[in-house]
């Protein structure tokens, strides 16, 4: 008989998710139950922006760059308008500014609920994931009454804004923010007091403050492990300048730095508040004035065809730092360079310290909780590096493991 | 084929995403949940498409995912009926000119897939609903009666 050896499993998860999110895959290696090892292989979702981008006009690239994510369509359209501007030396109004801010934080709120309910389903609490996606809908029709759409709104043009907030929006705009604060007790009620969601998310998936440095995490994913990082403060973009804002770490709030998945469900939270308080400021402060800085079209296309020069956009979207970089060619009237650098791409490598030494049954909260704009748990197969034996683990077996852990969790709780 | 009187009821529907921008797939669990609530007619997404009556195709299906989109079109039981969502799965919409870019799924799929098509972008809940209630018609005619 073939005498045993210690030896590790190996796990690929992805690329295809049965609910939400997009392809994408994650190789895990398994001690029994403990993961000594990750690494992620994306690229299943590469459908060629920047290539494509590199061939149209500036103007037809917006509806293309607010593509390249739905959930965070405001944040691409922002920074390619703004890298653009920044080329073709172009300022945008004062107006357009505030009615910016407060689209781009109406989009924090919106990707912060959407982010809790699939939290509270990754560990079990699908009462929690249709409760936070009921009060999501509220500002969706925020969004719809001011744009026009829930999703891909084309706000955005070079030099302002197309559509404005005007006076009589405001009220609409007030009853939703009153909304969400009378239900923030609940919420937090229900993500930092309740002890069954505690013992799931604390002191799992901890990234320490060093590793979120060496690594370069951006967004809500280091800023719970109390790094100070945050574009809106740092180098204000839109109206942030006129604003007075804080770094929202949990050391603010009387809770440790941890860098565990409760700290980031914390921050998330707490950002909540902060988009609130921005918006109602931004609404109360909005000057008056022009919706665009260019509203005579030939003018602008004129501009984008006739001078040339490089330009940066930057913003703090709802996941971190995200950056495009945009070069237009004199004499030509198409995009020279267009680079985009999503907040994933930094947050992708926070994963291997995170993974580390936790259980299989943790993998969904803890993949969730960099709130990746990808994550796909549908099909998990386990291979025995010796034999070579595949066993294949589909995303609900995954998904139910972590609810009984929840379960086991619950009833050790009670005795 | 004929089907059995149960099987009108419940619609399980499997969501595939081929490289879609989440906009569709956002707004896809938007339509499961409380607002538009479609489990209390019994649909429902599922987490395997051996499940599934209903495929729900997002995405402009870029050449890494076509051979798994294929591989999960094969795995599901038939009869059934493909829902493509978005503008970008019907055409490959502002996506057209990628090298990247494999579809639309309606020109790899077999000729004698029942395909229905749901547009916008992204598409609106109401409409995903609407959408899986043409294939719950033609399931039902597949059953032979007048009910």
């Amino acid at each position: 008989m073939k005498e045993k050896e210690e030896t590790t499993y190996e796990v690929p998860i992805g690329p295809i998710h049965p609910a939400l999110k997009e392809p994408f895959l994650i190789k895990f290696k398994l001690d029994g139950e403990e993961i000594v090892d990750a690494e992620a292989r994306p690229g299943m979702n590469h459908r060629g922006i920047e290539f494509m981008g590199m061939h149209r006009n500036p103007m037809k690239v917006i509806p293309l760059s607010e593509r390249i994510c739905g959930i965070c369509s405001i944040v691409h359209q922002h920074m390619f308008t703004t890298a653009t501007e920044h080329a073709l030396g172009i300022e945008p109004t004062n107006r357009a500014r505030y009615i910016r801010t407060i689209m781009c934080e109406l989009e924090r709120i919106h990707s912060h609920i959407l982010w809790a309910g699939v939290a509270a389903h990754e560990i079990g609490f699908d009462t929690h994931l249709h409760f936070t996606w009921k009060i999501r809908e509220k500002v969706m029709d925020l969004l719809e009454y001011i744009a026009g759409n829930r999703v891909n709104y084309s706000m955005w043009t070079f030099g302002g804004v197309r559509r404005d907030i005007t006076s009589d929006m405001y009220p609409k705009v007030f009853e939703t923010l009153k909304y969400y604060e009378d239900l923030y007790e609940k919420l937090e009620d229900i993500f930092l007091d309740d002890p069954s969601i505690k013992m799931r998310t604390q002191d799992v998936g901890v990234l320490t403050k060093e590793d979120a440095l060496a690594l370069c995490g951006v967004g809500p994913t280091v800023r719970a492990s109390g790094v100070k990082k945050d574009v809106r403060i740092d180098q204000p973009y839109a109206a942030y300048g006129d604003l007075d804002l804080d770094y929202v770490i949990p050391s603010r709030y009387g809770f440790e730095n941890k860098g565990d998945v409760f700290s980031k469900t914390l921050v998330r939270l707490k950002e909540l508040l902060q988009s609130i308080e921005i918006i109602k400021t931004c609404v109360e402060q909005m000057p008056e004035g022009e919706m665009t800085s260019e509203p005579k079209k030939a003018a602008l296309f004129n501009k984008l065809e006739k001078r040339s020069g490089e330009g940066i956009g930057r913003i703090e979207a709802p996941r971190g730092e995200a950056i495009h970089y945009v070069r237009l060619v004199e004499g030509r009237s198409d995009i020279d360079c267009w680079k985009i650098r999503a907040s994933t791409y930094n947050n992708l490598a926070t994963y291997r310290p995170m993974f580390m030494g936790e259980q299989i049954a943790d993998i969904p909260i803890i993949a969730a909780c960099i709130d990746p704009c990808i994550g796909c748990m549908d099909r998990a197969e386990i291979i025995d590096v010796d034999s070579g034996e595949v066993e294949t683990y589909t995303k609900e077996e995954l998904h139910e493991l972590s609810v009984k852990k929840t379960e086991r969790i619950k009833n050790r709780g009670i005795k | 084929m004929k089907l059995s009187k149960t099987f009108d009821k419940a619609l399980w529907v499997f969501h595939i995403n081929s490289g879609s921008c989440n906009a569709c797939d956002i707004e896809i669990v938007a339509a499961v949940t409380p607002r538009y609530d479609t489990e209390r007619f019994g649909i429902k997404l599922v987490g395997s498409p051996r499940h599934a009556d209903v495929l729900l195709f997002t995405g402009p299906v870029t050449t890494k995912m076509k051979d798994r989109v294929l591989r999960v079109y094969e795995q599901t039981p038939d009869p059934k009926v493909v829902l493509v969502t978005g503008n970008c799965a019907d055409t490959t919409g502002v996506y057209f000119d990628s090298y990247a870019i494999e579809g639309p799924i309606d020109t790899l799929l077999p000729e004698d897939a029942h395909i229905i098509y749901v547009n916008g972008c992204p598409v609106r809940p109401e409409n995903i609903i609407n959408g899986v209630k043409e294939a719950w018609l033609y399931l039902e005619e597949l059953r032979g009666d007048d009910k």
